[in-house]
């Protein structure tokens, strides 16, 4: 819908986000309308057919054809919407994913209560992770002889991306079921333990946004938060390369 | 058996008359009141929820100071303690609150009555599934008190959060009690409704409350025994050391999860929503048939598209078996299997559309009393077509991506089952009120339980809608926690404050239900007018219901007839009798 009101959504800040929001907005719309005229129709109803003295009840109809016309009303409405909307929009966000040569592929490990994220750093892979590597000091399980790990970045509750640029995710979970929710980017899916789930996004606005996790995943669930932090391309390169850098000084 | 339960003019004791009874309709009241309590219960925790939701961290006014330390130390609410209310106002309101009080009271009250039946088809089951459903309910409860305190998972209870969380055991054990007690119901009111009508009393002839608890109890039927056998495996997850639903690999807070690995938590909420989904029309269709009755004699008029709406009901039952995974679109399940279920998540809401419908083209060129029962139902009609409109934008799974797991969610389907099926319950209340006691409950204090009771449901739940809109996520213990949540939280304060407004409105409810029980004003034989057999035995009808066996001659709805002295011809008079 062209109107500016955009119903409590909040800022937009992903490429398929519009796309979603579209929907969401010619709903409401939808549900507005027709529920305006139902409560007309329905109002009218309970005033010309209130019990007054003297007024007999009307012969009854017979046939079924009138009120069968919404049912088909809506039926057509509903299709169309999967049609034409729902399955694919769904598809280009859900089933299409970007590829990684041309993405920024990072790694969320997610467990109680934090986002753990993990870059595979200068030599684009990711280093090999094992349970019984995992200790305080290594959360994540990376093999310490693992080569490709030696220069991988790990960051918590922070996920630095590039503006512009797809950033492709392997999502993972260590306990129980989470869920990745960046509200202004309108991308969300649940972390299924044992699963390795893919998601993406693009984002279009330099800038923080916040990451929620929206699935109830035990006393801490309410306080397991993060930020998405867009950098241009520029910055990006610039960050990656001091986290790199401070990588190899701390080896 | 049954002659000598029904016709045996035998002195019963007290016990025998009002505890163990094999009556449907002492079985049916102490449904009635059993649920009505545990509907309270529920809402007593959703009150304390809500004090957390807006004024988080503040110590709990007034009663604060009760609560054990492992609960609300100070006053102050813990997320444990957060998380266990969650999980138990959801698994009491549903299990132990609207589905008995639509299925287990209504239905066994209403259901053998308005087919012309002397009781149920085993009343010795009948009871039976009452006695499974109380110690299971009073299970559910005392769980508080045990060591880790009560489930704490949701009342979806998803592995592997589940079988690592405290209390989880006796919640399991418990359902797997009302599971039981519901097939018990189900069967038996299917035997009912096939085998103990009346002479005359078609299919065709049966009220439309009769068809919506037999769709009600198909679904039972069928849907729960998946649920027990995943309650039980997961039971056995928990205690005995199995891993149906967990994965090799898990390490919680820095230990690996010692189990053997190879299952898979999808699993169990495949199945759990293989019954959840059936259960939401179960939660539904009583109601449904509740307000049709109403319609149907406060207007004075047969119902509009009767066959139509029967049609619907056996359509929406049949279809409500594979729309589950529509609540699973962002699980990790493969995303290509959403495009099956959004289709058949369409198609599902046409029935609902023409039940709505014919509800409404029905109150045209009535006579439309506002009594009370008749305020609820005519209510009932806008109320449920939101919650049935938000579940649009939930049921593609496009704009479920943003929608999915906010309060959107839990507006939408407050608004179908509280503002739907509960203020439909309460116009039962009223409306069969004098069929259970003989004596008619007050009308004044029943319009302002109304006018309180819609004006602050709307308070409570149209916010969550707001809310959802804005990204505020479901199940957020502390809101203030996220800076998403922050423009809205004065949202949470209005809808607490709503709430506990709601509360005070149900006191006039609760007295004038107890009063009129015993001081009421004395009714007459049928109050309402009504044309359905219920009304063609006393009231309150002694045991074996009716004198003699009532012969059914037409169909339920006969308001009105054309050229008739009378506006109603009752299913159990003959033409001539009439004339």
């Amino acid at each position: 819908m062209t109107s500016s009101f955009n119903w409590g959504l909040p800022e937009a800040a992903s490429t398929f986000a519009p796309e979603i929001d579209f929907g969401i907005k010619l709903l409401h719309w939808a549900m507005l309308i027709i529920f305006v005229l139902w409560g007309i129709f329905f109002t009218y109803l309970l005033i010309r057919y209130r019990k007054r003295p003297g007024v007999s009840v009307e012969a009854a109809e017979g046939g079924v054809w009138k009120s069968l016309l919404p049912d088909g009303f809506i039926l057509v409405f509903e299709l169309a919407l999967i049609f034409f909307y729902a399955i694919p929009v769904w598809a280009r966000i859900k089933t299409i994913l970007p590829k990684s040569e041309e993405s920024n592929v990072v790694a969320v490990i997610a467990e109680q209560f934090v986002w753990n994220i993990q870059y595979p750093g200068p030599d684009k892979k990711f280093g090999r992770k094992d349970l019984k590597f995992i200790d305080s000091g290594n959360v994540l399980g990376l093999d310490p002889e693992d080569p490709d790990g030696k220069d991988d970045i790990t960051t918590l509750n922070e996920l630095h991306v590039p503006l512009a640029r797809p950033t492709l995710m392997h999502l993972t979970s260590k306990d129980v079921i989470h869920s990745f929710f960046v509200p202004a980017f309108r991308v969300k899916t649940d972390i299924m333990p044992g699963l390795k789930i893919p998601l993406w996004f693009e984002p279009t606005h330099v800038g923080k946004y916040e990451i929620t996790c929206s699935q109830l995943c035990g006393i801490g669930h309410s306080g397991m938060r993060g930020d998405v932090i867009v950098h241009t391309p520029e910055d990006f390169k610039s960050w990656l390369a001091a986290q790199a850098a401070e990588k190899k000084a701390n080896q | 058996m049954t002659t000598s339960l029904h016709h045996g003019a035998h002195q019963q004791g007290w016990i025998q008359k009002y505890v163990f009874s094999v009556d449907h309709k002492v079985i049916g009241l102490q449904y009635m009141i059993t649920s009505m309590v545990f509907l309270l219960c529920g809402f007593a925790m959703v009150m304390l929820m809500r004090w957390q939701l807006a004024f988080p961290g503040q110590p709990i006014p007034l009663i604060g100071r009760f609560f054990a330390d492992s609960m609300a130390p100070g006053g102050v609410m813990l997320p444990e303690f957060y998380n266990q209310l969650g999980a138990m106002h959801g698994t009491i309101m549903i299990f132990l609150g609207i589905v008995p009080l639509g299925v287990g009271a209504f239905g066994n009250y209403v259901l053998p009555l308005q087919i012309g039946a002397p009781d149920m088809a085993f009343p010795r089951m009948n009871m039976l599934s009452y006695w499974v459903y109380l110690p299971g309910g009073i299970l559910m409860l005392l769980s508080f008190i045990m060591p880790g305190g009560a489930a704490q998972s949701g009342w979806t209870s998803y592995p592997p959060l589940s079988i690592i969380n405290p209390g989880q055991t006796v919640w399991l054990i418990a359902m797997i009690f009302l599971i039981t007690s519901s097939l018990l119901g189900s069967i038996n009111f299917l035997v009912t409704v096939l085998n103990m009508r009346a002479p005359g009393m078609t299919l065709w002839r049966m009220p439309i409350f009769v068809w919506a608890q037999t769709v009600s109890a198909v679904l039972l039927l069928l849907a729960f025994p998946p649920l027990e056998a995943a309650s039980i495996l997961q039971l056995m997850d928990r205690v005995a050391g199995t891993s149906f639903y967990l994965p090799a690999g898990l390490i919680i807070s820095g230990e690996a999860l010692n189990v053997s690995g190879g299952g898979q938590p999808l699993l169990w909420q495949h199945l759990f929503w293989f019954l959840a989904h059936p259960e939401v029309y179960v939660l539904i269709l009583p109601a449904i048939g509740i307000v049709a009755e109403i319609i149907a004699n406060g207007t004075r008029k047969p119902l509009y598209g009767y066959k139509e709406i029967v049609g619907s009901m056996l359509f929406l039952g049949v279809m409500s078996f594979i729309v589950w995974a529509h609540h699973m679109f962002l699980s990790g399940m493969s995303p290509k299997l959403s495009n099956f279920f959004v289709v058949t998540t369409m198609i599902i809401s046409i029935p609902s559309v023409a039940i709505l419908t014919c509800l409404i083209w029905s109150l045209k060129g009535g006579s439309i009393t506002f009594s009370v029962p008749m305020l609820f139902a005519l209510a009932f009609l806008p109320m449920f077509a939101i919650g049935g409109l938000t579940g649009l934008p939930l049921g593609l799974p496009a704009t479920d991506i943003y929608l999915h797991d906010t309060y959107y969610v839990i507006g939408h389907f407050h608004y179908v089952v509280v503002t739907g099926s509960v203020i439909a319950l309460f116009g039962g209340v009223y409306y069969w009120f004098p069929k259970f006691f003989g004596r008619r409950m007050n009308d004044f204090w029943g319009k302002v339980h109304f006018w309180g009771t819609l004006a602050c449901m709307n308070g409570i739940f149209f916010p969550m809608l707001i809310q959802g809109m804005a990204g505020v996520l479901r199940r957020g213990y502390d809101p203030t926690l996220q800076t998403t949540n922050l423009s809205t939280q004065h949202w949470h304060v209005f809808s607490s404050y709503s709430a506990w407004v709601l509360f005070l409105f149900q006191i006039p409810f609760i007295v004038n239900f107890f009063y009129s029980m015993f001081k009421g004003k004395l009714s007459e034989e049928n109050p309402w007018k009504a044309t359905t057999l219920e009304w063609a035995c006393p009231s309150p009808p002694p045991h074996g219901n009716f004198d003699k066996p009532p012969k059914v001659y037409r169909g339920p709805y006969e308001y009105s007839p054309p050229g008739g002295k009378r506006d109603y011809l009752p299913q159990h008079i003959e033409k001539e009798e009439l004339a």
